[in-house]
Formats: C-alpha cells, structure tokens, sequence
C-alpha cells in the first residue's frame, strides 16, 4: 500500500481530514529548509508538500512565487532539492511527501521521476500540465513507481474531470475559483467540485489554495474534502523567522471533527 | 480542443487546469469566426479603413543589392502589432469578455492593445516589466492618454517574460470577464495558430505586391523573430514557395557571452509560457535572461512554429548584433529616410548582409515597426 493510501485509511479510522504542508526547497537556504521540514513534521502534518522553485511560476501568487526566489537566489539547483527530500525521507520514514513544480523542471532534467522516487518522495503534481497534456507525463510517473497528482477546478468540465480522475492516483488536487496559490481565497470550497469527483471516482480530493486559518480547514473539510494542503501561510509566517509548529498544530487540529470545535474558540 | 495545437512537436497547451476552459473558448470563438463572413468583413473594414492597410511595398533606391520593404511601420500604431490585435479584440467581444488585459515589452503591444480598447469600449490593462517602464516612458503615457491602466511588474528580471506571468496570473482569476490578449504567435495553443491567422495578411499582401512589382517571387524573404508574429506572418503565404524563408534573431553582444536573445539559435528545446518551443535556459530548466538592444527581440523563449520551421529546416535563423542592428538602423535612415524600429533594423541588418554577398537576389524585408519609439535611445548609444 502506498504511503499516501495508508495515511488515507489511518484518518478515516480516525474520523480525522489529511492536512498536508507545503514549503518551497531551499527557502531560504539548504539548512534552514530542512529545519523547516521537520517542523512541518513536529507540527502534525499528515503529508509534506514540496515545491522545487522555478524561475517562472505562473501558477504561484506573490508569496510562493518570493519564496521560489529566494531559493534561487541562494543558489539552490536541482541536485540540491533531491538531496533535501533523501534526507527527510531518511527522517522519517511513513510521511507521504508530494513534489510541486513546473514543466520545464521535469524535462530538462532526464529521468526527473526516476530521481524523484530514489530520493523517496511520493507523488508529483506540475502546476502547468493540465489533464490534455499530462498523458506522456503520468505514464513516465507509472513506471518510476511515483503516484501522479492532477489538479481540478470549479471551472473543469466533466470530461477532464474523468480524465483527471483515471490519471491522478495519490490524490486530486483541488483549487478554488481564483487561479493561483494565496490566502485570498480563504473559505469558499465548491462543494459541487467535490461531488463530481466522487462521481467520476477520482483519488481522495484534497483542497489547496486559500487554507491559512483553523475555519478554513473546516469549512473544506464539510464542502466533502478529504484533506488541505496549506502553503502561503506558511511560507509566509516562516519567512518572517517565526516558528511554524504552532500554526501547522493548529491547522492540524481543526482537521479533528469534534476537537476542532473547542479549538475555535482558543484562536 | 478542436485543432492539435502542435506544430511537430513543438506547441501544446501547458497552462495550469484552470486556464483549460478559457483556451477552449477561444479556440472555439477564433474557428467560428473563421466560417462568419460578418466577423471577416468588420475585421477587414478596420484594417482598411482605420489601421491604413494595405501597407506599401517599397523598393529602396540607395541601398545595395535589390531590397524590399513591407511597411508595417506605415500601419496604424505604428507596427504590426495592430493587425492581430485587431482580430482578437473582435472575438473578445464577439465572447462577451468586457477588460482585455495584455503583456507589452517595448510597448509597441501594449499600445495597439490600448488602442483598440479605446476603439471598441474595452477596459484595457497592460502588464509592464518595472524595468521596460522605466526604459519606455512615452509608450507608458501614450497607453495612458487612451485610457489603458499600466500596471509595473516588479517580479523577475522586471522585462517582458515577467509580464507574460503576471497577465496569465491575472487571467486565472479573471477569464471570465477578460480575454488576455496576447502579442505574439507563442503561448499556449490556440494563440500561436491565432496570430499566425490574424497577420498573415503581411505575407498575403507582399506576395502580391512583389509579384506585381517584381514580375517574380522575391529569392529570399527576411524578418525578424523575438516571440516571431511578424515572421510567421510574412512567412505564412511562402511557406509552399521555392524561397528562402530567413528569420532574425538578436544576438545582442554576442552569442557566446549569453548576453543576446537568440532563443533558436542557443536554446534548447523546453516548456515556457504555456507552449514546448526552444527556450533559454540552465541545465536545471530555469529559464535566462535574454538580452538585445531592441526590447521587443529581447524574450527567452519563441513561437512553437518557428520551432518546428528550424528543426524541419524549412526556414533558416541567424543573429544580427546590437551593434548591426544599429549600423541598419543608420543605413534605412540615412539611404532612404526611413525611421525603423530597432527589431526592424536587425532584419535589414540581415538582408544588408545577404544583398553584399549575392547582389544579385531580390530580398524582401518585414519592415515590422517604425523607429519613433528608438530615436532617444538611439541618440544615446550614438553619442
């Protein structure tokens, strides 16, 4: 069973959503984004989300797009990222961590989802590969043993949805109506979205942009979600040299159905 | 999708999930309009009756060698620019969109862009580089004075390829109401078809001039190619012909010292902008700085179909320096008092190249802009 299949069916038993946690590689050096890492860890995270920086993120709003920078700006390669997720792989060896990045990461480097699964990670999501072009990508994905993650939108007609349901195996990436990662967006969760999934029997749908607050969380857990992935925020919060192990606890702890609840009133 | 959107294996449609739709609507407008008779003689009354084409074909008197101007510089707004954004500001409206939004480098797009939301009731709002801002203060205020919003970006390298991110950006929240109109035959499918379409009136109109003029089809047909819409336009319509089909790129500096746009020449095949194409890049995939002296030369990446032109070996791409580009600029100026505009010049820089060697052969030129914009950076580098 796959490390993301487990975590699924450990929450359930759990009556619990997945929150997942994103930091870009590198931000804003090699060492301090492996200390970040394991806080994402020690903060409670069910799943670590990664993002390889590049030079162009379309998909990226001001905040992962600044971090992505940074990275770069640090000097960090490739090479350096994989190493970054060998070593937390090596740390801890149960969590699903999930690679995001672009196109053009992937082909220029041969062998991209080979090194991706000898480094240990779990799935890979490219922001600018809709389901129409993600067929030759998927099928190299199949072979190197990493689980493909799509993305679906409000916006996203039946038929692609089907599409991304039978490509997408580690789970389906969800997306509010405003386009790019940020806070913005923070509590409107299309339920409809949601339910066609199911419809048309994708992985596990897990909400992505606009989770920075414990309410959020909850509110994409009712729209029918099986988990969130939340990244601005952190990335924001850790950019400002302040410790993120509370927000991701707290986070965390509003995936908790009933304890989520007293945990409102303590914000 | 209607149509493959690729050209070999170049093109394609690599934008985020949510964008699909969008691209899906435009590519459906763009091919009803296509069979709309209506659509096509609107399109045609503005290109006549408000843009001044056709544009001259002009043979220059004083120059060496038997050289042929098409004159897009002569074209409303100054380049040929307009022509395509003619025809999508026509099927935005024709989808319902209210804003157009665009990316511009030197300004030249982001003026006829200004230009057209002015015409046809459009709240406009251009994506600038901080950088391009400051380096083209009169097309700022000209797209000021007709009404667009221009919006600095501050991200990146602060030039064009950052601009083209902010506008897709802008456009993932905004598809709705907005169409993104974008400046050249690059980006995802269906905008490298859709531009090539909308300006291949270049092509069609100088093959009829030269032959008319000429007697005879010119022997090679040169343009220049920074994301290559005045190019494909010019090439489109000789593409089955015996003639050599020449594209220019910027070689800046020089194209050993990685300070030039020569995307087809340097770069490598990858994934930018929403098409596979040839970009300039790192080993690890992220993407160069380009350079040239000419802001609109001056992008990392190239149309798909340029491409697939250079690999299938159906047209050839060289470079022309800065410093050619500006000898040309010089040259049309002081031979035939003609202004052109900087990405203009390293075309001619080019056909001037090809007149020494072979005297004999009739070149014809995209003239692709006028120089107006150039002349104070022109007088600085001259100084």
């Amino acid at each position: 069973m796959s490390r993301y299949a487990a975590m699924f069916e450990r929450l359930r038993g759990r009556g619990e959503g997945a929150f997942g946690a994103f930091a870009m590689l590198g931000d804003p050096d090699l060492g301090a984004s492996a200390a970040l890492l394991d806080a994402l860890v020690a903060g409670g995270a069910d799943m670590i989300e990664v993002g390889i920086p590049f030079s162009d993120p379309v998909a990226d709003g001001p905040v992962i797009q600044a971090a992505a920078q940074r990275a770069l700006d640090a000097g960090v390669r490739v090479a350096h990222c994989f190493d970054l997720i060998a070593a937390l792989r090596a740390r801890h060896s149960a969590v699903p961590i999930g690679i995001l990045t672009y196109a053009n990461i992937v082909v220029a480097r041969g062998g991209f989802m080979r090194d991706a699964a000898e480094a240990g990670a779990d799935s890979l999501l490219i922001a600018d590969v809709p389901a129409l072009e993600a067929g030759p990508f998927t099928r190299d994905m199949d072979e190197a043993g990493i689980e493909p993650v799509l993305i679906a939108a409000p916006n996203t007609p039946d038929a692609a949805l089907a599409r991304i349901a039978t490509l997408s195996k580690a789970y389906t990436y969800c997306v509010s109506r405003t386009g790019i990662t940020g806070t913005h967006a923070g509590g409107t969760f299309d339920r409809s979205l949601i339910e066609r999934l199911a419809a048309a029997g994708a992985p596990p749908p897990i909400f992505g942009f606009g989770i920075s607050r414990p309410e959020h969380v909850r509110a994409a857990l009712e729209s029918g979600a099986a988990g969130v992935v939340c990244g601005s925020a952190i990335v924001d919060l850790a950019s400002r040299g302040e410790s993120v192990v509370n927000l991701v606890h707290l986070l965390k702890m509003a995936t908790i159905r009933d304890k989520g609840r007293n945990d409102s009133g303590a914000q | 999708m209607r149509l493959s959107g690729r050209f070999g294996r170049f093109g394609g449609c690599y934008v985020p999930e949510i964008l699909v739709p969008a691209l899906e609507q435009l590519e459906s407008a763009f091919l009803d309009a296509q069979d709309d008779p209506a659509f096509a003689a609107e399109l045609e009354d503005l290109l006549a009756n408000y843009a001044g084409r056709p544009t001259p074909l002009t043979r220059c008197r004083n120059l060496p060698g038997t050289i042929y101007l098409k004159r897009e510089d002569l074209l409303h707004g100054g380049a040929h620019k307009t022509n395509q954004v003619l025809g999508q500001a026509l099927l935005a409206r024709r989808m319902g969109k209210r804003r157009l939004i665009a990316e511009t480098g030197a300004g030249q797009h982001g003026v006829a862009t200004a230009i057209a939301g002015a015409l046809l009731g459009f709240e406009t709002v251009v994506y600038m580089g901080a950088e391009d801002v400051e380096r083209q203060q009169l097309n700022v205020f000209r797209m000021e004075l007709m009404g667009a919003t221009v919006v600095r970006v501050e991200g990146g390298g602060r030039t064009l390829k950052d601009a083209i991110n902010e506008a897709l950006r802008d456009w993932s929240a905004s598809f709705e109401t907005t169409h993104y109109l974008l400046g050249t035959a690059a980006g995802p499918h269906p905008f490298p078809t859709m531009v090539r379409e909308f300006q291949r009136v270049i092509g069609r109109e100088a093959r009829a001039q030269i032959l008319a003029q000429l007697g005879r089809l010119p022997d090679a047909v040169v343009a220049c190619v920074g994301g290559g819409s005045n190019a494909i336009g010019l090439f489109a319509d000789f593409l089955d012909d015996d003639v050599r089909l020449v594209g220019v790129e910027a070689a800046g500096k020089g194209l050993d010292g990685g300070r030039h746009g020569a995307t087809l020449m340097r770069g490598t095949p990858g994934i930018l902008h929403g098409a596979e194409t040839y970009v300039l890049q790192d080993a690890d995939g992220q993407v160069a700085d380009s350079w040239s002296v000419s802001a609109g030369l001056d992008y990392p990446a190239v149309g798909p179909e340029h491409a697939h032109l250079k690999d299938s070996g159906r047209a050839e791409y060289v470079g022309a320096t800065d410093a050619e580009a500006l000898a040309a600029f010089q040259a049309l100026a002081q031979s035939e008092g003609i202004l052109c505009a900087f990405e203009s010049a390293h075309a001619l820089a080019h056909a001037l190249k090809l007149a020494e060697a072979e005297p004999d052969r009739a070149i014809l030129v995209g003239l692709s802009g006028r120089g107006d914009k150039d002349v104070a950076q022109a007088q600085a580098l001259l100084a």
